[in-house]
């Protein structure tokens, strides 16, 4: 008798709760890192901004839904979603089979596309390939010719990157040996260190690392080397909890229908000069 | 959330790589802190205001800021000097290791230096004066009454601060050294399983802590007269 009240209670738990996710969500909060110019940053008054803070605002607006963005620390921004701290990470973050197994992800609404940015004045000012742009896909051992050639150059050399993320995994996976990866908080802390001289190299986000060398304290510090993308640095989508379902159907659509009348790569242009708007 | 023990087993060791570093640094910054803090202190009681108040203003600037904020200046703000980076200096202050030293060392030798000399001050006139009667003076008076019975009175104090070291420097992570926290960060960053592998690097915290508390523990009962063998006390 007890026991089945107490079974009859946790199916009811369980199936109102899958109601509850079934249905429309009409109240989402956003959490983006706020330190990865120009797809998401605090600007001048301590708002956020970015290219990802205007995509939020159209994709809520398509959804008829209530957003807040909220800022979220890079390497903690995974748990916090499944903590339920928010219910969505649009940050520039890439789908990979590992966060997958954690988390879901909606239909892509950017390329991930990274290279390299060193001294102008280093001996790796001009590395094979630079203005090039290889798919790790696509074009695979085209990509490896080049990355091998780079990795000789890269020998005991150190090289900054951002902790958990798709650029410590790219150097992880084809510079494993002999090049000294030194993972950062942000992107702006390596850039530091890039022209400081105690890195020699950073690789990051290709239009994150374009915006950094506009700036006059980076001055100093050119691209070099290609560009890739693909592979592991696969592409850029919404981050969701793998229950909420009906929240990655209502992103899916909004995502589709801003990638078809050509908003997403409006605001592309707007931000990054390029449109990096995934193909296919 | 089930806990999986294969998963925490592989974690705890991933984590033990993390240990020497940590060891190192806390070494390291308590030695040559505690050299500094033993100067700062006389400093503090020698009773000439020049002497007297560098290191009093030394002690306010750091114990009142935060050590990630010492830690950020020396790593990111000393390198933003171009004068810096052609010293003499840089080659040491280009590692973050000697950074994350330094910022350490400065920062445990403001607290040191009260504990000393709480601990100097404690020291009953009564004794020196009696000491001074028997014939001791200088350094054979500050080796054999004033820093037996100083030593006494910093001791709890002093493991505490000891206590504290090891955990600070987990804030070294925040410059790119993997000590055990840096370790754990860059585990989460592979598997975003964050709960199972800051348990385990706390558990590898309190491990460390709890030898240091023992090691205090058996220096307290080491320099308490009372506790000494008899022969020891008629020699």
């Amino acid at each position: 008798m007890k026991l089945k009240s107490i079974i009859a209670a946790a199916l009811l738990a369980v199936l109102t709760s899958g109601q509850a996710s079934a249905q429309e969500q009409t109240k989402v909060t956003i959490a983006t890192e706020g330190a990865y110019a120009p797809w998401n940053f605090s600007g001048p008054n301590g708002a956020l901004e970015g290219f990802e803070i205007d995509l939020a605002k159209v994709l809520c607006e398509r959804m008829k839904a209530e957003c807040e963005i909220v800022a979220q620390n890079w390497d903690g921004i995974i748990p916090s979603l499944t903590a339920k701290k928010y219910d969505a990470i649009m940050a520039a973050m890439s789908v990979t089979p590992k966060r997958e197994e954690v988390i879901a992800f909606s239909t892509p609404y950017a390329a991930g596309i990274n290279g390299f940015a060193v001294a102008a004045d280093s001996p790796l000012a001009d590395m094979p390939g630079t203005g090039e742009s290889y798919s790790l896909d696509s074009q695979a051992a085209d990509a490896q010719k080049r990355i091998d050639e780079i990795a000789a150059l890269l020998k005991g050399k150190a090289v900054g990157v951002q902790g958990s993320t798709t650029a410590s995994t790219f150097m992880d996976t084809y510079f494993k040996d002999g090049v000294d990866t030194l993972p950062y908080k942000t992107t702006e802390e390596h850039n530091f260190d890039l022209v400081s001289g105690r890195l020699d190299a950073v690789l990051a986000n290709a239009t994150v690392l374009a915006a950094a060398l506009e700036k006059p304290d980076m001055q100093g510090a050119k691209l070099s080397g290609p560009l890739f993308s693909g592979g592991v640095f696969g592409v850029i989508a919404v981050g969701l909890r793998k229950e909420d379902i009906a929240l990655k159907a209502q992103f899916d659509e909004a995502i589709k229908g801003a990638l078809a009348d050509g908003t997403i790569k409006e605001l592309s242009l707007k931000w990054f000069r390029v449109d990096v708007s995934p193909r296919g | 959330m089930s806990f999986d023990l294969p998963f925490v087993a592989e974690s705890f060791v991933a984590l033990l790589r993390g240990i020497p570093l940590t060891l190192q640094l806390t070494v390291l910054s308590v030695v040559s802190g505690g050299i500094l803090a033993f100067g700062l202190a006389f400093m503090r009681i020698s009773r000439k205001w020049w002497l007297d108040a560098p290191a009093q203003f030394y002690i306010f600037v750091f114990r009142g800021t935060p050590l990630l904020v010492q830690i950020y200046i020396i790593y990111y703000g000393l390198s933003q000097f171009p004068v810096l980076r052609h010293s003499v200096l840089w080659p040491f202050l280009r590692e973050a290791y000697w950074c994350a030293v330094l910022a350490l060392a400065f920062n445990t030798a403001a607290y040191s230096a009260e504990i000393i000399r709480g601990g100097l001050l404690s020291v009953p006139a009564g004794q020196v004066e009696a000491a001074r009667a028997c014939g001791m003076s200088g350094l054979l008076l500050f080796r054999r009454i004033v820093m037996r019975l100083a030593l006494r009175q910093m001791l709890p104090g002093y493991s505490n601060e000891i206590i504290l070291m090891v955990k600070s420097t987990a804030l070294a992570s925040t410059i790119t050294l993997l000590e055990i926290t840096g370790m754990a960060a860059k585990l989460i960053s592979e598997s975003y399983r964050p709960v199972e592998i800051f348990v385990c690097a706390g558990a590898i915290y309190l491990a460390i802590n709890f030898l240091v508390t023992r090691l205090f523990a058996w220096l307290e009962y080491a320099v308490t007269p009372k506790n000494r063998n008899s022969e020891e006390r008629r020699a």
